[in-house]
Order: C-alpha cells, then structure tokens, then sequence
C-alpha cells in the first residue's frame, strides 16, 4: 500500500536519470521537482543519435517522457543557489527567486564529457580532421560538419581520451567508450563499406550484454581494424589530412598510418561545477571527484547525509540502462526513507 | 663518406601502404579468421611452437602486417594436428586457416 506522502522532493539535473527518478517518485505518491540548468531536459542522451546495444534512436527512449512528466514540476534554465539543511528538511534557493521546501535531494547531476582540446598532442582544435564521439553522434543526426570528409578513404578511433590517463587528472575507465567507438565504426563502415576503419585500444571493455557481439561483428563482418597501441601523437600531412603514430604493441614495432578522419573517445569525467554544490550539503566527493556513495555494492543511490541520494552518472561512469535502475532504486529509496522518518 | 656507423631502414609499419591483399583473400575465405583476439592459446598449445616458432596467433598477425616471408617459414613446421583449433575461444577454424593460407601461397587450383 502507499503511503499518502505528499512530500516534495527535489530532483537537481533533469537528464536520464533525474527525469526517470521523478517519474518513480511521482509513481510513488510523492510531488517531485526538477531542476535543470539547461533550456531543455535529456542530459545527454539527447545529443546521442542511436544507443548501444540495440541502436535505439536516443530520442525514442526520450520521448516518453514528455507524457510521464506531465504532471511534474520543471524548472528549466535554472540552477541552485544554495542548499541550507533545516531541522527537517532542505531548502533550496533556486537562481529564478524561488524557495523550495523539501523532505529529500536526488542528485542527479550527471557527468562532463572530457574536453578533448586538453589532450594537446591529439590535434582537437587545431587539426581540421579531429573530431570527438560527441561531434559524431551530431553529425549522425546532422548530417553537417565541415570535418567530417564526403569520402573518406581511411578514418580512425582513438579510445581512451582522457580516461585511464593519470596525466589528464582521470585514472579511472569510463566503461561506455569502447562500445560507443565500436558502434560508430560500424555505423561508419555501413555508410563508406570501401573506407578502411582503425579502432586504436590498450584494451577493449565489452563488458555488457551484446557488446562482445558487437565487437565480433565489427571484425568478422565489417573488417574494422583493431590496433592494440596508444595512439601517442597526431600530426597534419601536407595534403590535409592527419597521420597517427602508435606502437603496435602486438608486432613490437611502431605503426603509423594516414587518415582522413579522427575520432577522439572522449571520456566520462565528474563535472567540478557541482563541487561548490556538494559542499554546500556537506555531501562527500570521491578520489575521481565524482559524489561518493555511501558504499559501492548495495548503497549506490545513498550517501553518508541524511535525505541526500544519487542517481546516475554523477557518482560514475554508466550506461543508459545502468543509469535508469539506479534512478528506480533511488526512487525507492527515498521512500522507504520517508516510510521509516513517518513511523 | 663514412660516419662509422649508419641508419637502419625505419622498422615502422604503415598500414596504409602495406600488402595485407594475402590476408584479404584468406579473410575472404574463412571470414572467421577476422575474429582473432590475439589470446595466444593456439600458440601456447601447439606441440611444434616450442621449437620452431609457429603460432596462428603470429600468422594471422603477419598477414595483416604483409609479413608473407616470416608466415611462409612459419607455416612450414605446422603437423596439422589441429591441437589449435580445439582450444580457439573464438571458434576459427585454424587448421583450415592454415591450410588454406598454404594453399593461398602455392595458389594450387590458380583460382583463390
Ligand atoms: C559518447 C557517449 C555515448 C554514449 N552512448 C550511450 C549509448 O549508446 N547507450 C547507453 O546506454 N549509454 C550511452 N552513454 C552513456 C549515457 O550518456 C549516460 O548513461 C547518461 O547520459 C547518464 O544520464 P545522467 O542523467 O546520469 O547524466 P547526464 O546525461 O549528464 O544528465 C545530467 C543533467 O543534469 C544537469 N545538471 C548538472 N548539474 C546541474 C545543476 N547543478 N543544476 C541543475 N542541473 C544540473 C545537466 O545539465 C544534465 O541535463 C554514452 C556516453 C557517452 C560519453
Ligand atoms: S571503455 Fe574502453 S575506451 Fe573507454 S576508458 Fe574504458 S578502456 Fe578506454
Ligand atoms: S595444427 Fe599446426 S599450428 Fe595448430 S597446434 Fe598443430 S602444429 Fe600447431
Ligand atoms: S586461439 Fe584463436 S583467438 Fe586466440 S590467438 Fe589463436 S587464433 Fe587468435
């Protein structure tokens, strides 16, 4: 049975993983509200053009949500001015004026895309032929980039942009990369079947369900090259395009080859503008600057503060699928903890 | 002039401009051959890596490369004993894989 709870509970970030998690939190009795920064909700999805593993077009998994969030309060183009923890409950400032009484806070808060321009010897910027996943996925729904050649004869994916790379401040894998550059090959592949595709890798994580079937196809069917070797400089050629150097660590010797398109994977790093937030509620940030759970198995969506939860990628790298049940079981939660603060 | 010592040629590889056309033709075949992970379970169970070198794992690598020579001195202390093709995660076919690349070299039927 439900619990006649009206309580409001405020949602901060209205990607994925806020926008499911007020949907569950409606579902159960509760009045949440979300607050999101930028004009429209979505987060990231909604720059994805088709998600693995089902090459879903990113907007039918949005679309639902213009129906189930009818009924929620949105605050768009806003943010928190502050967050002052009461006997009770939160209240928060909004940046529009407005005051918001609370019994609980999900941070949903989300992830940056590393900026690839950072990673210097890789050309973002500054090499006319170097784009990052990001500018593909717009372009698979654009159709527009004055980078991305009409015919090319060669490109390649660079994995591991500013993950795993203790010199770009991120030590930690960001789990979707891998499968997002094995994706966008084949994409490639099946709109220019004559181009040569190289995917450079130190390792490959498939770590989810199809995503080794995926990669099997990629090379049985597709003929994408695997290189096992960091790509270590990036140089424009006379005639425009760019050579990569690498070692291809599995002959021992070094490679190097000539392509008119290069993909950076850039990867999932914590968004340090929601630093100032966290401490604000003296929420805990991890070593990778993401918000700490209270543990990493079975308290994932919780937090060592009384009221404050998580969802999705503000606490680590995840997939769509993965984000999604965290937002449920945040969700459910915060019920269960409004549930034993009523008894 | 003599400086006392001189340059090697540049040992790097281009793949560009390398002759993987062998490998292609191999690929064309048996498709599965692609799916190589470079796992070195061939190699590590064959009776005759241990004294002469030969590895599928290697093979597979050198065509890619346009290594023909190094492959074709490999290949011949292969037994056939198909011990490689037992243990394979990805399921190839190696023995065929290699009878079919010695096959590619002497081009016997002229039709490959
Ligand atoms: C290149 C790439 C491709 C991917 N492709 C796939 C795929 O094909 N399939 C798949 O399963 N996964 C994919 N992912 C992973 C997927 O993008 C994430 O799982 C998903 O975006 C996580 O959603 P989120 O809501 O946690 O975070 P986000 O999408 O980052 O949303 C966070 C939201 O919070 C807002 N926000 C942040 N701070 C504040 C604040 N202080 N106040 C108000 N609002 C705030 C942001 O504006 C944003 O709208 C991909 C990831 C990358 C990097
Ligand atoms: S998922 Fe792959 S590309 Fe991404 S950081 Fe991990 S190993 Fe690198
Ligand atoms: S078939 Fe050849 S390569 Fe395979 S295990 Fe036997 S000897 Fe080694
Ligand atoms: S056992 Fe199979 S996958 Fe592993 S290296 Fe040999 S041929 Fe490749």
């Amino acid at each position: 049975m439900l619990l006649s709870m009206k309580e409001t509970i405020l949602v901060v970030g209205g990607g994925i993983a806020g926008m499911e998690t007020a949907v569950q939190l409606k579902a159960l009795g509760l009045t949440p509200v979300i607050v999101e920064k930028n004009s429209s909700l979505g987060g990231h999805v909604a720059q994805w053009n088709r998600l693995f593993p089902d090459m879903t077009p990113a907007s039918k998994v949005l679309e639902p949500y213009d129906e189930a969030l009818k009924e929620v309060d949105i605050y768009t183009d806003t943010e928190i001015a502050s967050i002052n923890s009461l006997q009770k409950e939160y209240a928060a400032v909004l940046s529009n004026g407005k005051t918001l009484r609370c019994k609980a806070v999900v941070f949903a808060t989300g992830f940056k895309l590393f900026e690839a321009e950072k990673k210097e010897e890789y050309g973002y910027g500054i090499y006319d032929r170097v784009i990052t996943n990001r500018d593909l996925e717009r372009w698979f729904d654009t159709r527009s980039d004055e980078r991305v050649p009409a015919k090319p004869a060669a490109i390649g994916f660079v994995h591991c942009v500013g993950s795993r790379d203790v010199k770009a401040g991120n030590s930690q894998c960001s789990k979707v990369c891998c499968i997002t550059a094995i994706k966008q090959a084949i994409e490639m592949k099946e709109l220019f079947p004559d181009t040569e595709i190289y995917c450079f890798y130190m390792d490959l994580r498939l770590f989810g369900k199809k995503y080794e079937d995926f990669y099997i196809n990629a090379q049985r069917d597709y003929g994408i090259h695997f290189i096992r070797g960091r790509v270590s400089e990036v140089a424009e050629t006379i005639d425009g395009r760019v050579q990569v150097k690498a070692e291809d660590t599995l002959s021992g010797k070094p490679v190097k080859v000539k392509l008119d398109l290069l993909v950076l994977m850039s990867g999932i790093v914590c968004d340090r503008a929601n630093n100032e937030l966290a401490r604000s509620v003296s929420l805990p940030l991890d070593e990778d600057g993401f918000f700490r759970s209270l543990d990493n198995i079975a308290g994932v969506t919780r937090t060592d503060r009384k009221g404050l939860f998580l969802a999705g990628t503000c606490s680590g790298p995840k997939t769509v699928p993965e984000t999604l049940a965290e937002a449920r079981s945040a969700a459910l939660q915060v019920y269960q903890y409004l549930k034993a603060k009523k008894k | 002039m003599d400086f006392g010592f001189s340059l090697s040629p540049s040992s790097a590889i281009e793949l560009d401009t390398l002759d993987s056309a062998l490998y292609r033709k191999l690929c064309r075949i048996e498709p599965g051959a692609r799916t190589c992970i470079a796992c070195g379970s061939c190699s590590a169970t064959c009776t005759a890596a241990e004294h002469s070198g030969m590895s599928v794992r290697k093979l597979l690598l050198g065509l890619q490369r346009g290594r023909k020579a190094e492959v074709e001195r490999m290949l011949s202390n292969c037994m056939l004993c198909g011990k490689c093709t037992m243990v394979c995660p990805r399921g190839i076919n190696t023995r065929r894989v290699i009878l079919t690349v010695c096959r590619l070299y002497d081009n016997v039927e002229g039709t490959l």
